[in-house]
């Protein structure tokens, strides 16, 4: 495939005067699992967040899936219907059960019957291995089936792009694996996948390509055994000595 | 607990010398039943109970209304479904006005829930009889359209701020995972929202139809004809009676209650009932 999937280039965007993106150039080729790393408050769930314009960018422009949803025209929503979107925080819809949660985009937005609209959910909610709590609600779940529930919804929207926003970071160590061996099954079935990730192991066994931000800009990105293994930049170094080691005592302290 | 983690000298006596907060408690509910015996005992002393039974609770005079009574009570519950679907709608149109993206919208429908919510709903009622047919050459016929109106204004001010309020309550988070699949902002709103809101609302909203069914009382104002008579119409046609004192008042009050205690079990049993959706 020529075209890219994503393409952004010279991506800013601001809070009234508080810049976040200071010009972000990266681009995605179909089937690329790309993981996003770095430290609190540097875009990563702002650069993630343009992408399906749920926040509007300052400057710049992004292709997704070959229409420019920088163009003020655009018609976001017929995009977004082939993009899905991962929260940390799940955002499951609270009134609906698990299956209404998967159907319901489907009926609304892509007209499909109800038939078919459930034996997809139903196919989605099997393959995050949840087919058995279809007719739980939400609240009856653990954080990391709520997250799956929440993986299912958006792949039963056939999705063409999957992105994750530290899908991991709001649930109990122990639920974290189960919903990083779907997102593994995920990349491996060839889905493409921009993933904001504090999970190393993962980023480094998964994605094809790593990137990481400090700062409102691209510092460094590369293949995951260059920028996690063996990174030049200081600034990411520094990072990563961090993540990887947080009550390591830095020599210069105290 | 140590004696210092408690503020008492540090003597090394142990903090169990006060009272635990157990016994307080215990203490504390004792002196509540008492006084509420005492007031009970001072109000048994202090009432005439040969009075209450001719001039509040007369048999004689109650069974005088018993005839209009069931219409009094129809009517007084036709007026406020009327006012509040009014209320309603003009309360949500007012709510999305305020919700709205365009400023004057936003300064329009907060200048009207300033005021209608600041001016009493006797003022409105009586402008509205009055003043309304004078200076717009309007006259409204159908007298439930003319109480709904004047009422329903009243109450949509009072509506328009409950339903904003509950549709801000909706996590953002809610409206972004909704924007996500690919909806629009009005599905969004019909699909994911308001059904959130509803339940949210939901308390605020029986205060609100309690309220109004009260200010119906209010309509006496805009002329009653004879088939159009409400509770409180009947309680003050029977205080006017020679005898029974001011047992038409304890009816029409019986005629609220009436419609209000099945409307906030029925709010009461709905909110259980979505509610379970939402706790675990
Ligand atoms: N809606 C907003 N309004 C104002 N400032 C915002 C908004 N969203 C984000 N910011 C600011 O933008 C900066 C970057 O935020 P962002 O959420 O993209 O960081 P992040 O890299 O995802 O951090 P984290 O790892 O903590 O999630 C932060 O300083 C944040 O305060
Ligand atoms: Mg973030």
């Amino acid at each position: 495939m020529s075209t890219p999937v994503v393409e952004i280039t010279g991506l800013r965007k601001s809070f009234g005067a508080h810049e976040v993106l200071k010009g972000i150039d990266l681009e995605i080729d179909a089937g690329d699992v790309v993981c996003v790393i770095g430290p609190s408050g540097s875009g990563k769930s702002t650069l993630l967040r343009c992408v399906n314009l749920l926040e509007q960018p300052t400057a710049g422009t992004i292709t997704v899936l070959g229409t420019e949803v920088t163009d003020p025209d655009v018609d976001i929503d017929r995009v977004r219907t082939r993009v899905g979107m991962v929260f940390q925080q799940f955002n499951l819809f609270p009134h609906l059960d698990v299956l209404a949660n998967c159907t319901v985009a489907q009926r609304k937005v892509l007209h499909r019957t109800a038939e078919e609209a459930t034996s997809i959910a139903m196919a989605n909610l099997d393959r995050v291995g949840l087919a058995d709590r279809a007719h739980s609600h939400p609240t009856e779940l653990s954080g990391g089936q709520q997250q799956r529930v929440a993986i299912a919804r958006s792949l039963s929207m056939d999705p063409q792009l999957m992105l994750f926003d530290e899908p991991t970071s709001a649930l109990d160590p122990e639920l974290v694996g189960d919903v990083l061996t779907v997102m593994r099954e995920l990349a491996d079935s060839g889905m493409t996948m921009l993933v904001v990730t504090h999970e190393m192991a993962f980023a480094r066994e998964v994605a094809d390509r790593v990137v990481f931000m400090d700062d409102g800009v691209v510092v460094e990105q590369g293949a995951p055994d260059v920028v996690i293994g063996a990174p030049t930049h200081p600034r990411t170094r520094d990072f990563l000595q961090r993540v990887l080691d947080p009550t390591h005592r830095h020599p210069t302290a105290d | 607990m140590t004696a210092t983690s408690t503020g008492a000298p540090s003597s090394g006596a142990p903090a169990r010398t006060r009272m635990s907060p157990r016994r307080r408690a215990r203490l504390s509910r004792g002196i509540q039943y008492a006084i509420l015996l005492v007031a009970l005992l001072a109000l048994v002393l202090a009432t005439d109970w040969s009075r209450v039974g001719t001039s509040f609770f007369n048999a004689g005079a109650a069974k005088d209304m018993l005839p209009a009574f069931p219409r009094a009570v129809g009517n007084t519950l036709t007026y406020t479904l009327a006012a509040f679907a009014v209320g309603l709608s003009l309360g949500t149109v007012l709510a999305l006005m305020k919700l709205s993206s365009v400023r004057p919208y936003r300064w329009l429908a907060t200048i009207y829930i300033e005021f209608f919510r600041g001016v009493p709903a006797l003022l409105v009622v009586i402008s509205f009889g009055f003043a309304v047919p004078v200076a717009l050459g309007l006259t409204i016929d159908s007298f439930i359209v003319k109480a709904a109106l004047a009422l329903g204004m009243v109450s949509a001010a009072y509506i328009a701020e409950t339903l904003r309020a509950g549709i801000q309550a909706v996590p953002r988070g809610q409206v972004e995972a909704a924007r996500s699949l690919g909806m629009s902002q009005a599905r969004t709103l019909a699909t994911v929202v308001i059904p959130q809101a509803f339940r949210i609302v939901l308390p605020p909203m029986t205060n609100e139809f309690i309220l109004l069914t009260k200010d119906t009382s209010l309509i006496f104002l805009l002329g009653l004809t004879a088939a159009q008579f409400d509770l409180t119409y009947i309680g003050r046609d029977a205080l006017n009676s020679a005898h029974g004192g001011l047992t038409g008042l304890f009816v029409a009050g019986g005629g609220y209650l009436l419609i209000t205690i099945p409307l906030g079990l029925l709010a009461r049993w709905l909110e259980n009932r979505t509610g379970k959706a939402r706790r675990s």
